[in-house]
């Protein structure tokens, strides 16, 4: 070789110097967000530190809570949080999947395509676009619902979600009262339109996230189920949900989180009374209602307490998705198909 | 890259910077910041606003966050001062190095307002009242409702009570209220800010409350007076101590208030006035002010600032749906002004 141009070269200092620096600055970066979230929990657990030696466990196990006899106990909004936040993840999952599933088979767009056909423009330059621009703002709506903040959802369930369902409610409850969860009439506030509004809530985190893991499902499963004489409805039960189900299930571990959480709306909805009932139509409470209702106003003594029931709130989210996680491990390892 | 890293610096930067330029005074003015109740929220910002814009250079900052969290603020000297509905306990007076100075400065009622179709002008007992917010009236047509209603169509459904779910002056006062006429009350759940109702939903704040009540058939709860006037809400006329049923209005509420003598520390509480024309229901809401100031700016334009509201401001205090004070209370409130003194090392 006569000249020794080569295109390729050792880094020069000031790019290995700059490498170095990135590198260390998403290491910082990286451990900083750990590190908040470690000292969060710390000053928490420091602050609620007199009240756990105060109440100790009982905290958890009993139901009053009265500022003026210094008795605390969170039993109820325990209970409240998990069973609202379950009723929300059980008909947020069934609505959100199903949307999902729609989208990712492409019904509407068949559909528009199927009306399209009947006049002859499936392929006209501007008709011939309808069918993927109709799936695209459904795609978009569905997730516009998580851009509505919380109080609007609260003033939307106080003002027409509860005068909706409420007849329906005091009807179920006159015929059958009898049965444990229509056991009250439904006032105003309570379980019931919480889980309704919490559910919607929802439902655009289940749907989103499940929709794009039903998406990456290789086409060449769908069509060896199809080969097998399999019809759609058993091709989606038994071959595109299970393969997707880590997604799903990750979306949907995602939105008990958020339920969990939920304060706002559910502090409008709720009913907010220190109630322990299985009825759907009782008002109860949740540890985020509690926690935003009660800190404005909190003696030295009472902020203590509420920061030993904001730990309890951290633990549940935290058993919640470490639970989650097991699940996830378990469930979806025989379940995926070859790929 | 480059442009967006450094674009990230520059906002880093400016964020660090921040507290640095902020300081308490304002360029060759003067900052005062309270913290407070929110029940005279919409008085005080009307003053404050009036106030600072005759007088240049004085800029006045109120955050209605709540009585406890105003008390708060004055015992860990983060505002200039405070405001409660509570008044503000001997021990926490006790915990501010110096002292404070607690100034009544407008008065507002308690009304009960309800959901009941066709029903105007409904009285209730002190029987009545202190009975359902214990849970122990429960249904519209209960005889120790329809007794004093005669001719009204008292619908046999339950009665649907709201209180407040955050911890409010509000409830303190219509607790201390309802404790000093029922005994039953007064031992369980008691006065507190929050407590532990034995009855009912709870709804946040006071618009909370109405929107629940409005939403909700048969149901009654307890707001402020100026709200539900704003509101065009009907409010129940309550039973007093001398057995006679009166309206909230602002004449029977200053009734209230005057047959409350003032004492020389100016808390003063109408749990339960005892005068023929007195609302049941009404309360001061003070100003928690330091016995001395470090800051002659602050202090003066402080000493100004409670001239006026206790002279021109109480104009304004009825159209919002507070209680003027009577003049002798005013009186009273403005020679205590000179409880509050420079410190004699001040700048």
């Amino acid at each position: 070789m006569a000249e020794d141009i080569t295109i390729s070269q050792p880094p020069s200092r000031w790019q290995g110097a700059t490498d170095k620096f990135f590198r260390g600055l998403c290491y910082t970066f990286a451990w900083l967000s750990i590190f908040l979230v470690v000292l969060i929990v710390f000053r928490i657990a420091m602050q609620a530190g007199p009240a756990v030696r105060q109440y100790g466990l009982g905290f958890l196990t009993t139901k009053t809570w009265d500022p003026n006899q210094e008795q605390f106990g969170v039993l109820p909004e325990i209970w409240g949080t998990v069973y609202t936040s379950l009723l929300a993840l059980l008909i947020g999952s069934a609505f959100g999947v199903a949307a999902a599933v729609f989208m990712s088979e492409g019904y509407l767009g068949g559909f528009i395509f199927g009306i399209l056909k009947f006049f002859h423009v499936q392929f006209h330059p501007f008709w011939g676009k309808l069918p993927n621009q109709a799936e695209y703002t459904l795609k978009n709506l569905i997730e516009l619902l998580a851009a509505i903040p919380s109080v609007v959802y609260g003033l939307w369930g106080l003002f027409v979600v509860i005068p909706l369902i409420r007849p329906a409610c005091n009807w179920l409850h006159a015929k059958m009262g009898w049965f444990a969860l229509f056991s009250t009439d439904l006032s105003g506030p309570g379980v019931l339109p919480a889980v309704v509004v919490l559910s919607i809530m929802i439902l655009p985190t289940i749907t989103a996230i499940s929709r794009h893991s039903l998406s990456t499902v290789p086409p060449k499963l769908r069509m060896a189920a199809y080969g097998l004489g399999a019809t759609q409805w058993e091709t989606i039960l038994a071959v595109i949900l299970p393969t997707a189900a880590r997604g799903i299930f990750a979306g949907i571990i995602l939105a008990f989180g958020r339920a969990l959480g939920e304060t706002m709306a559910l502090a409008m909805l709720v009913g907010n009374a220190n109630v322990l009932s299985i009825s759907l139509f009782s008002p109860a409470n949740t540890l985020a209602a509690l926690l935003a209702n009660t800190f404005p106003e909190a003696h030295p003594k009472e902020i203590s307490v509420l920061m030993y029931a904001a730990l309890i709130l951290l633990g549940i989210t935290l058993a919640v998705n470490v639970i989650g996680a097991a699940i996830l491990e378990r469930t979806s390892a025989g379940l995926e198909g070859g790929k | 890259m480059r442009p967006l890293l450094r674009g990230v610096f520059i906002i880093l930067l400016a964020a660090l910077s921040y507290p640095a330029c902020s300081s308490n005074k304002t360029a060759g003015g003067v900052k005062l910041s309270g913290a407070g109740a929110s029940f005279p929220a919409p008085l005080y910002q009307k003053w404050f606003k009036a106030y600072s814009s005759s007088h240049p250079g004085v800029e006045i900052d109120y955050q209605s966050v709540g009585s406890g969290s105003g008390i708060k603020s004055v015992i860990d000297k983060t505002v200039d001062f405070g405001a409660s509905d509570a008044a503000m306990s001997p021990e926490d007076q006790a915990r501010v190095e110096g002292g404070v100075q607690l100034l009544p400065l407008t008065a507002g009622c308690i009304v009960l307002t309800y959901n009941l179709e066709g029903v105007k002008d409904l009285k209730l007992s002190r029987a009545a009242y202190a009975g359902i917010f214990l849970g122990k009236v429960k249904m519209w047509n209960d005889p120790l409702i329809a007794k004093v209603n005669p001719g009204a169509k008292l619908p046999d459904k339950p009665i649907n009570v709201v209180v407040r779910a955050d911890g409010s002056g509000t409830t303190f006062v219509f607790t201390k209220h309802l404790s000093a006429i029922s005994p039953e009350f007064a031992k369980n759940p008691g006065a507190n800010a929050l407590p532990n109702w034995p009855v009912g939903t709870r709804s946040k704040g006071n618009e909370g409350v109405t929107a629940s009540i409005m939403t909700t058939p048969g149901a009654i709860g307890y707001i402020e007076y100026g709200y539900a006037t704003s509101q065009n809400l009907p409010m129940a006329i309550l039973e007093n101590k001398t057995g006679a049923y009166v309206a909230p209005s602002t004449a029977s509420a200053q009734a209230a208030l005057a047959a409350v003598p003032l004492p020389d520390d100016l808390i003063a509480w109408a749990s339960d006035p005892d005068a023929k024309d007195a609302y049941p229901i009404a309360t001061y809401t003070w100003l928690i002010c330091y016995k001395q100031y470090h800051d002659k700016g602050k202090f003066e334009t402080l000493q100004g600032l409670l001239n006026y509201c206790l002279t021109d401001g109480q104009k304004d205090s009825e159209v919002l749906g507070y209680i003027p004070l009577p003049s002798a209370v005013s009186d009273k409130v403005k020679a205590a002004l000179q409880n509050i003194t420079l410190a004699p090392n001040a700048s």
